[in-house]
This record gives C-alpha cells, structure tokens and sequence, in this order.
C-alpha cells in the first residue's frame, strides 16, 4: 500500500529525516510515534506529495507519489495537523466541494457527502459554518473531508490534538471503524492511542525509525528502564543498602511517618525483587508494599528517544 | 477540466464571502455612475465629439480606483491559504498547480464581470432618456470597450495575484500590487500630460503602454490588435510567474 524507499528531507542544515524506509501493507492501521519534532509531519507531507524529499522515493497503491502524483493522490485521503479548513463554508458546501475536486461524479456527489456527514457524525451541523464549529467539530469535518472519495489509504497527521477527552474518544472511535475497509497510517504522540487503535507502531526519532512492531511486542522485547516500588519501616542505611543491588540504577525515597516509600529504577529486564525481599528480611525490615511496574508503552517510548540514544 | 470548474466556482464563492467584495462592488458602481452623470451634464451643456461612453471608461480616476480594488480582491488569493493552511488540503488533492493559479485569476475575472456588468444598465437607461441618441459610436464600440476593459482587469488580476503569491501578509501584498499599478498607470501619464513631452518617439511608447490611452481608443470602437497581444502576452507573462512562485513558496512551506 505504501513504501517508503530511503526517504530524506533537509532543510538547508538540518535534516529532518534521514533516509528512512518502510511499508505499511493493505488493511493495517499504523501508528507513527514519536516526540514533537521527531520528523512525523515532515515525513507525512512528504507521503503526501506536498512537500517533495531531498533523496528517496514514495510510492502510494504502486504509483509514485511525484512521477505519478494525480494517480497517487486520487487514493489518499489526507488529514493535515491542525485541520485546516475554509472558515467562510458551510460544512455541506465544503463537502460538496471537495468531493468534487478529488472527482467523485456529480451523480454520486449527494449520496457520498450525506455518507461521510453521518459517518464523520456531522449530520447535524451540515448547514453551520465551519468558522463557528467547536474543535471536535472541525476534526471531524477534516476526517469527513479525507473520506469523501472513499479512498484507499488515509494518512492522519495528530488527528486528535487538541481535543478534550470525550472528543478524543469520539474520533478515536470512528479511526477504528474507518480502519475496517482502509489502510491507515496515523501519526501521534499520544501513547494509549496507538496501544489502542494501532496494529503496528514505527517510532520515529529525529528523523530515524528507532522501532517498528506491535505495541505489545515492543512492550515485551524493551522492559526498558523498570520500577520497583517498596514501602517499609527501614533504618537510615536502606537507601545504600538497596543502590548496592547490582541491578539497580538509582533509588529515591519519601518518608511518611515511620514508612519509607522507596523507588527503585531498574535496568533492562532486571527482576531484582528476590534480592530486595532477602536483604529486607536481612536487616528485619516491616514491609508493607512491594511491587514491580510493569513496563509501559511509555517506558519503550521514552527509551527509544531519548537524547542519549 | 472539471477540476480547474469546480476550483474556480469555489475561488468565487471565496471572493462573494468576503465584505471587501461588496465594498469594491459599491466603490465601483458608485464612483462610475458619478462619473457618468457627470459627463452627461458636461456633455449636455457643451457638446462635443466625444461619447458618453469614452469618457466613462477613458479617464485617469476611474483606472486608480481599479487599481486598488483589483488589488483589493486579489491580495488574499494566495497569502490567505498559505496563512490558513489551507494549501495543504488544496494540494495534496488531485489538482495540478496550474489548475489552482488558473482557477484563482479567472474567478476573480468573473467577480469583476459580475461586478462590472451593471454599468451597462447606465447606457441603456441614457440611451432611453436621451430619445435614441447614442452613448457611443454605434454598439461596435461598446463590444470594444468592454473588452478592453476585460484585458485590463484580466492584466491587473494577475499582477495582484503574483503580488499575493510573493507576499506572506495579505496587506503587503495589496500595497505592493497597488503601487505596481499606480506606477504602470502614472507614468504615461506623466510624460503625456503632465511633462509635455513632444519628442514623438516618447509618445508613441507612452501611446503604447498606457491603458487610459487604450481605452480610449477601444470605447471609440478602434479594436487595435497590438493592444490584444499586449495585454494577453503580459497576464500570460505574469500568470506563468505566479505559478513559479507559488510552485517554490509551496515546497518550503
């Protein structure tokens, strides 16, 4: 559905992306993660055809997305970040015409706006101007208008920025029906949404695939930098005592009364929780909690792009 | 071909929703239908060879004040996307480039043919009060007025739509476009009237460049085809470069 070959974009001196390759196949719902400035929108433009890469090539349903730009642009539905949408139109005008610019027949034109209105859940502001609509609103006129010549492949740049919780669910909800009959390749920073709607994630950091799997193996394979959590009436010494554990990195501790609640950071894959029970019993410490977190997406995230990786 | 429709009925809308149409629409009509009036009471009390209708056209106000509405309607044509982002949805729609810079100048063309058009209502009406006397010289002259007056809408439309494809802010590109145009018109203007040039060789450019001169010459019903070629070589000529520039400003968006 799509490939990326070798993909690079310089703004003058910086590099925004650096020869980055993948494909997403038919059907899959992909999640590009990655912090603010990693890349995403960039890439995305350039998936696009908007903006044009300094070396590489892009192809969209086998046609290349410069050569054959029309063909290629005919199948994607794009969603820009921010939505950007022409205040003065009314929401079943704007439709009307940009089902029309993206060439779907005048006989047909009714029948695919009235379908993307209720699809999109717009039904009921069809005749309000876009300029008056409330964020949630304009997301999902934005969606509606990527829709509307139901094609193929969508491409969603941070289609849920910006929204409140109930919105964000609303528009997550409808990417997930969407995802039925399509391919789509979503960019966020949102972790819980790509754990949710995504069946693969590329994390994309300056301008480098840093990973490219499901969320739960990416979970599995980076138990990245784990906690443990222990809470317990400990001498003064606890803290050195538990920083000695070959395993452990740093600790941290909170007194409450007589308890200590102490925060363990943890290498890679270590399970220290053995170690920490015996020298409890050791030093007949009171335990009252012990726990190991289990590592989250964001653990993987933060990982895999941060500054000195 | 349906595309370049649908983009230049969409590039009217565009120009039908903003209260500067309406504004330009008045200025316009008002200040035509001032002068008519006033050359018709100048011409009913000292007649003279010269028609209604090439004074209404032909004089030196009328041609500023088209200066600065065209320059009005267009300095959002482009600025206003690239502000809004708008381009980016415009664009990564099947629509080729020239399609959008095409779509953009002949809706404004049509906006000032709607705009436009209600002046004919003023030589109907002389020519009903006026007992059958012409307001031109025959209904030639009015084809040819009119369509001089066309090309130089079509000319001042794609300097301001070059100018709004230059520009980021829209007003900068109004004043750029506007002082572009005042200076195309001023300085034959100048040499003509204002320096009395009478080198013929200054002239005959002065004649050559100036659409007041133009003008005057069209509403007298004389279609000169170097005025043709002129006006459609130098809209083409700016069209072309604005679709470069808009071309370039797009990649470093």
């Amino acid at each position: 559905m799509i490939r990326v070959q070798q993909l690079t974009k310089k703004y003058g001196s910086i590099t925004a992306v650096k020869g980055i390759s993948f494909e997403v196949a038919k059907g899959e719902i992909v999640g590009f993660l990655g912090p603010n400035g990693a890349g995403k929108s960039t890439t995305m433009k350039m998936l696009t055809g908007f903006l044009p890469p300094t070396t590489g090539r892009v192809s969209i349903l086998g046609f290349d997305v410069f050569d054959q730009s029309l063909e290629a642009r005919r199948h994607l539905g794009y969603l820009p970040e921010n939505t950007p949408l022409y205040p003065e139109m009314k929401v079943g005008e704007y439709l009307r015409y940009r089902a029309a610019l993206k060439g779907v027949p005048g006989s047909k034109l009714t029948e695919r706006v009235g379908d993307v209105l209720e699809l999109c859940q717009v039904k009921d502001r069809e005749k309000q101007l876009i300029g008056s609509l409330s964020k949630g609103y304009r997301q999902r006129v934005g969606l509606a208008d990527a829709l509307v010549h139901d094609p193929a492949l969508l491409i969603l740049d941070e289609p849920t920025i910006g929204l409140d919780p109930n919105q964000i669910r609303t528009v997550r909800e409808l990417i997930k029906n969407l995802a039925e009959k399509r391919t789509v390749l979503i960019s966020t920073h949102i972790l819980p949404e790509v754990e949710m709607m995504c069946s693969r994630v590329i994390v994309i950091h300056r301008g480098e695939i840093r990973a490219t799997d499901t969320a739960e193996n990416l979970r599995k394979n980076h138990r990245a930098v784990g906690e443990l959590i222990l809470e317990a009436k400990a001498g003064p010494d606890a803290a050195e005592a538990l920083r000695a554990i070959p395993s452990v990195k740093d600790v941290t501790s909170v007194q409450d009364g007589e308890w200590t609640t102490f925060t363990l950071r943890l290498d890679a894959k270590a399970e220290p929780g053995a170690e920490v029970m015996r020298i409890a019993t050791e030093r007949k410490w009171e335990v009252r909690e012990i726990h190991q977190k289990r590592a989250m997406l964001e653990d993987v995230f933060a990982e895999l792009t941060t500054a000195d990786h | 071909m349906r595309t370049f429709f649908v983009q230049t009925m969409r590039e009217v809308r565009g120009i039908f929703y903003t209260p500067v149409a309406y504004v330009v629409m008045a200025l316009l009509l008002a200040l035509l239908g001032y002068t008519f009036q006033a050359v018709v009471s100048y011409l009913n009390k000292s007649p003279s060879d010269v028609t209604v209708l090439q004074v209404t056209f032909g004089n030196g106000l009328f041609f500023f004040i088209f200066a600065i509405t065209t320059s009005l309607i267009t300095m959002r044509t482009f600025s206003e996307e690239f502000r809004m982002g708008t381009i980016e949805m415009l664009t990564t729609a099947p629509v080729k480039e020239w399609q959008i810079v095409l779509a953009k100048f002949f809706g404004t063309v049509i906006f000032y043919a709607v705009a436009l058009s209600p002046t004919l209502i003023f030589f109907a009406i002389f020519t009903y009060i006026s007992n059958g006397h012409p307001a031109a010289k025959g209904p030639g002259a009015f084809y040819s007025a009119y369509l001089m007056l066309l090309l130089i809408a079509m000319l001042f439309i794609a300097i301001g739509n070059l100018a709004s494809s230059l520009v980021k802010d829209q007003v900068n590109a109004a004043v750029l476009s506007i002082s572009v145009k005042i200076i195309y018109l001023w300085v034959p203007m100048m040499l003509e009237e204002l320096l009395n040039v009478t080198d013929p060789r200054v002239r005959k450019a002065a004649e050559f460049v100036s659409p007041i001169m133009h003008m005057r010459d069209f509403s007298s019903g004389i279609v000169d085809s170097r005025r043709l070629v002129w006006y459609l070589s130098l809209t083409a000529f700016f069209l072309i470069l604005t679709h470069h520039i808009f071309h370039s400003r797009k990649l470093k968006s």
